[in-house]
């Protein structure tokens, strides 16, 4: 029963992974660029939602749309002035940029915000339980894992159904045919980055009702780690961010559980290179073979 | 010709075929290469000339079929040791070494001639600075040949689209190669550049007494300098012949053309 | 005369020249700067930790701009050299043996050690291409952090003493830990100065350029700019990588060792992810491949934030500040192209005085 119990939180802390590797991917398929500071919008919609409930007074529900809201802008924003003007520059200028973005939202929340770490409020208290009282999930675990599911269903919906989507497909494929068939490619990258910057919003709303704490570099190792679980599902690839996600999850509980708390980061980690060892470009990405 | 026929052919291909997922894009192909001869090997775009090249080179693996280099089976080699055998090759789609000086390209082709280790690099050994020297020369007599030689230290990737596929040229030759397969080297030229270059080929043949496969849809080159032509359609062989038998077959028009 | 002047308008012989004499320079001038007590306390607090972060950035410049693989975790290999240097710095305190010697075979250690291990990772890293690479060595980077963090290192007069995880180590009297853990290293024999630091920085020049301009280096540079065509002229690509990241690691190690040697104790976290990326970061400030420019960069940039104390709290927001400028700026394609032609009329003018 204690399998169980570790395998839903896993799944839990894996869901909130998933929704931040989403984001990652989204944009690394469209934009080709590592965006190092997509966990420091993460840490922006933390704030923005524990300010709208502790200061405004705003209930929780409301509270999620507004970091939503803002992330969005942010994300567009950043793209905008940082990462627009370097459409043309090598990947490395380009991830440099993004590490700067990083450093830059994580001073400029420690200058207005303060650097102590703030207890975001309790959401959703309670548990079910199962099994005469063996089991016991909480309420807050099912509404994480739900949300995750129900985002990958809207967004497979959303880039196989709609003409946005399709274009954003395009892009992925190749961005000059993409121009040539009309595409506005620049729209699309920032639309790509508006979806992803919310989904960072959510993310962290979810995170930090799990882990009651708001600090500057919040967003730094969840960062790392939804990174770890896009390259681990196969970056680019949708559906591989939600599986790495899920599993990246599921391995950390485990670790932590059954073997060390302390070495839970090593293992993770091991467990990606073996899966690189094995699949060299993730568990569902596929291979580019270069035309010779 | 008869008598470069007499001796034992530098490449002998055997019922060479590939198939890419289920299709078939070379089958049957057989095709031998004697000494000092320049053959050709036509056919229109698609007919999976380059794919003939990379299999040579084992960039792709043939599914059936043998490569004999020298009499030598290539089954298990890779592209390293079909180099070091005695293949070299220049790309369609030009691939130098674009952020390396001009002399760097001749002298990379040189890495398996050269002796000295990296403790003799790293210390500058005398042993560093007499072969550098040395594979230095051998490198500029090389640029010579292709006109380059005044172009030395400039960056490859800042040269003109015929000097480019010139230096390709000068770095396949820098492997020694005893088979030097090019992969239409006048692609881009004008008329001038394809006649002086016809010119370097020939006299690359007979000072270097190296074989010679080029793919090439400049008719007038592959007339002008080929002994004997392979012409390909869809992955098959179509015929083989001397350019005037060639250029006479009924088949080859109807390929290029079109029924 | 005349072959001297064009040796030295070879671009090769140039920049190398170019890079000795800045280090040279900055050398001498700090050098009596600090004896003439004109240099702050904090500026000589920062001369070692400079020049280890300067050879770790030239072994990163090796593997990213002249290899053409991005490394995530060069701070973790700066990590094995130094906590190698503590525990070899240990045992040969207690063998009594003087501070240089001592130094020199810490940095040796380190070194060697890293390299190894660089060689060990090397062998899946590499099997790897582009982004996955990336993350593997960022991986690697964390891994190496973590087991850091849960070792335990003791000596005593028996020998030395190793536990994982809980530091279970038993000890004589008089015996001491070396690494203890989350805490990192304690209590190291500080013999690092800011001559061997520039002696290394010197001497990991040398190695790299005597390495760039050799048949290893153009099989290297070749196996960046086309596998293909590598490969097509014999070069074996993942040797000639490999010869690369184990150069990088090795040089990583020397640096960690010297860090370490700067400090009585310090921890694994010295060497974590952020670390990494700093050194991704005056590599490319630096320009790729340009071993002068990671000089520069990296002394402007650990300097910097020290130069801003006087903002205060708005120090590192103006780091960021300064770090996304300078990239959009060096970036910015006007720019370059105003660059350029400027760069031609010049060399133009140049031929026609010649003339």
């Amino acid at each position: 029963m204690a399998f169980l119990s570790y395998l839903i939180s896993g799944l839990g802390l894996g869901s909130v992974y998933a929704i931040i590797a989403l984001g990652y991917s989204m944009v690394y398929g469209i934009a080709k660029m590592l965006n190092f500071a997509h966990g420091d919008v993460i840490m922006v919609g933390a704030y923005v939602s524990f300010f709208a409930m502790t200061v405004a007074g705003v209930p929780f529900a409301v509270s999620v749309p507004a970091a939503v809201l803002v992330c969005t802008l942010l994300g567009m924003t950043v793209e905008r002035l940082a990462y627009k003007p370097l459409r043309q520059a090598s990947s490395l200028a380009v991830l440099i940029t993004a590490i700067g973005v990083s450093y830059f939202l994580q001073n400029g929340a420690q200058l207005l915000w303060g650097s102590d770490t703030k207890i975001y409020p309790t959401i959703l208290p309670g548990a079910v339980s199962l099994f005469g009282g063996q089991l016991s999930v909480s309420y807050l675990t099912i509404v994480t894992i739900l949300t995750c599911i129900l985002i990958m269903v809207c967004l497979m919906l959303f880039i196989n159904k709609t003409r946005t989507g399709k274009a954003m497909r395009a892009c992925s494929e190749d961005k000059g045919a993409a121009t040539l068939m009309g595409i506005n490619v620049n729209k699309i990258i920032s639309i790509t980055f508006a979806i992803g910057s919310g989904l960072a919003a959510i993310a962290a709303v979810l995170l930090c009702a799990t882990y009651p704490s708001v600090y500057p570099t919040l967003g730094s190792m969840p960062g790392i780690r939804a990174f770890t679980a896009a390259v681990f599902g196969g970056i680019g690839s949708i559906p591989g961010a939600f599986l790495g996600g899920l599993l990246l999850g599921v391995i950390e509980t485990f670790a932590k559980a059954y073997i060390s708390t302390q070495l839970s980061d090593a293992i993770v980690f091991a467990v990606l290179i073996i899966v690189l060892l094995i699949k060299p470009t993730g568990l569902l990405g596929h291979k580019i073979s270069e035309k010779v | 010709m008869s008598e470069k026929t007499n001796q034992a052919p530098v490449l002998e291909v055997t019922d060479l075929g590939i198939d890419f997922g289920g299709l078939t894009a070379v089958n049957d192909l057989n095709l031998t290469v004697y000494p000092n001869e320049i053959v050709g090997l036509i056919g229109p775009n698609g007919a999976g000339k380059t794919t003939v090249f990379n299999m040579l080179t084992k960039v792709y693996q043939p599914t059936r079929g043998t490569i004999k280099l020298n009499g030598q089976d290539t089954a298990k080699m890779t592209t390293i040791d079909v180099n070091k055998a005695g293949i070299a090759r220049t790309f369609q789609n030009i691939r130098l070494f674009m952020n390396m000086s001009v002399l760097d390209n001749v002298l990379t082709g040189m890495h398996n001639e050269i002796t000295y280790g990296n403790v003799s690099a790293i210390f500058r050994l005398p042993k560093y600075y007499r072969e550098e020297k040395e594979k230095s020369e051998r490198a500029m007599e090389l640029l010579k040949i292709f006109g380059l030689e005044k172009k030395a230290d400039l960056i490859a990737g800042n040269l003109p689209y015929g000097e480019q596929r010139r230096l390709e040229i000068a770095r396949a030759l820098a492997t020694r190669p005893k088979l030097l397969l090019l992969d239409e080297p006048a692609a881009g030229m004008n008329p001038q550049e394809t006649e002086e270059l016809m010119n370097t080929i020939r006299f690359v043949r007979d000072h270097f007494h190296i074989a010679v496969l080029l793919i090439e849809h400049d008719m007038k080159l592959v007339m002008g300098i080929c002994e004997r032509i392979t012409v390909l359609n869809f992955g098959m062989m179509l015929t083989q012949g001397t350019p005037d038998e060639i250029r006479s077959n009924p088949d080859v028009i109807k390929a290029y053309l079109g029924e | 005369m005349n072959k001297v002047i064009n040796t030295l308008f070879n671009p090769k012989v140039r920049s190398r020249t170019i890079s000795f004499l800045v280090v040279i320079a900055a050398y001498v001038i700090l050098t009596l700067l600090s004896a003439t007590g004109h240099l702050s306390r904090l500026f000589t607090s920062l001369l070692v930790p400079v020049t280890a972060y300067i050879v770790a950035a030239i072994g990163l410049n090796l593997n990213v701009g002249i290899s053409g693989e991005l490394n995530l975790g060069q701070a973790g290999f700066m990590s094995i050299g130094a906590f190698s240097a503590v525990v070899v710095s240990g045992v040969l305190q207690a063998a009594g043996v003087g501070d240089i010697l001592r130094l020199i075979i810490c940095m040796a250690a380190g070194a060697l050690i890293a390299a190894l291990m660089g060689w060990l990772i090397s062998i899946p890293v590499l099997k790897l291409q582009g982004d996955y690479l990336a993350i593997v060595t960022l991986a690697f980077g964390q891994i190496i952090m973590s087991l850091l963090n849960n070792s335990y290192v003791g000596i005593d007069s028996k020998g030395l003493h190793f536990a994982f995880v809980n530091n279970t180590i038993q000890m004589e009297q008089g015996g001491r830990l070396l690494i203890s853990g989350p805490m990192g290293a304690t209590g190291v024999g500080i013999a690092s100065t800011f001559t061997a630091g520039f002696v290394l920085v010197l001497i990991a020049l040398a190695v790299v350029y005597n390495l760039m301009y050799s048949r290893s280096g153009r099989a290297i540079m070749a196996s960046r700019d086309n596998r293909i065509a590598a490969e097509s002229v014999g070069i074996k690509v993942s040797q000639a990588k490999t010869l690369a990241f184990v150069t990088a690691s090795c040089l990583a190690g020397a640096a960690g060792a010297l860090y370490a040697l700067n400090y009585s104790s310090f921890a694994a976290t010295k060497f974590d992810f952020n670390n990494s990326i700093l050194l991704l970061v005056y590599v490319v400030l630096g320009g790729l491949g340009n071993m002068t420019g990671t000089v520069i960069a990296t002394t402007l940039l650990v300097v910097l934030p020290e130069m801003l104390r006087f903002l205060q709290n708005y120090r590192m927001l103006i780091y960021a500040i300064v770090l996304i400028v300078i990239m959009l700026v060096s970036n910015n394609e006007f720019l370059r192209l105003r660059m350029q032609m400027l760069r031609t009329r010049l060399k133009k003018k140049g031929a026609e005085a010649d003339e």
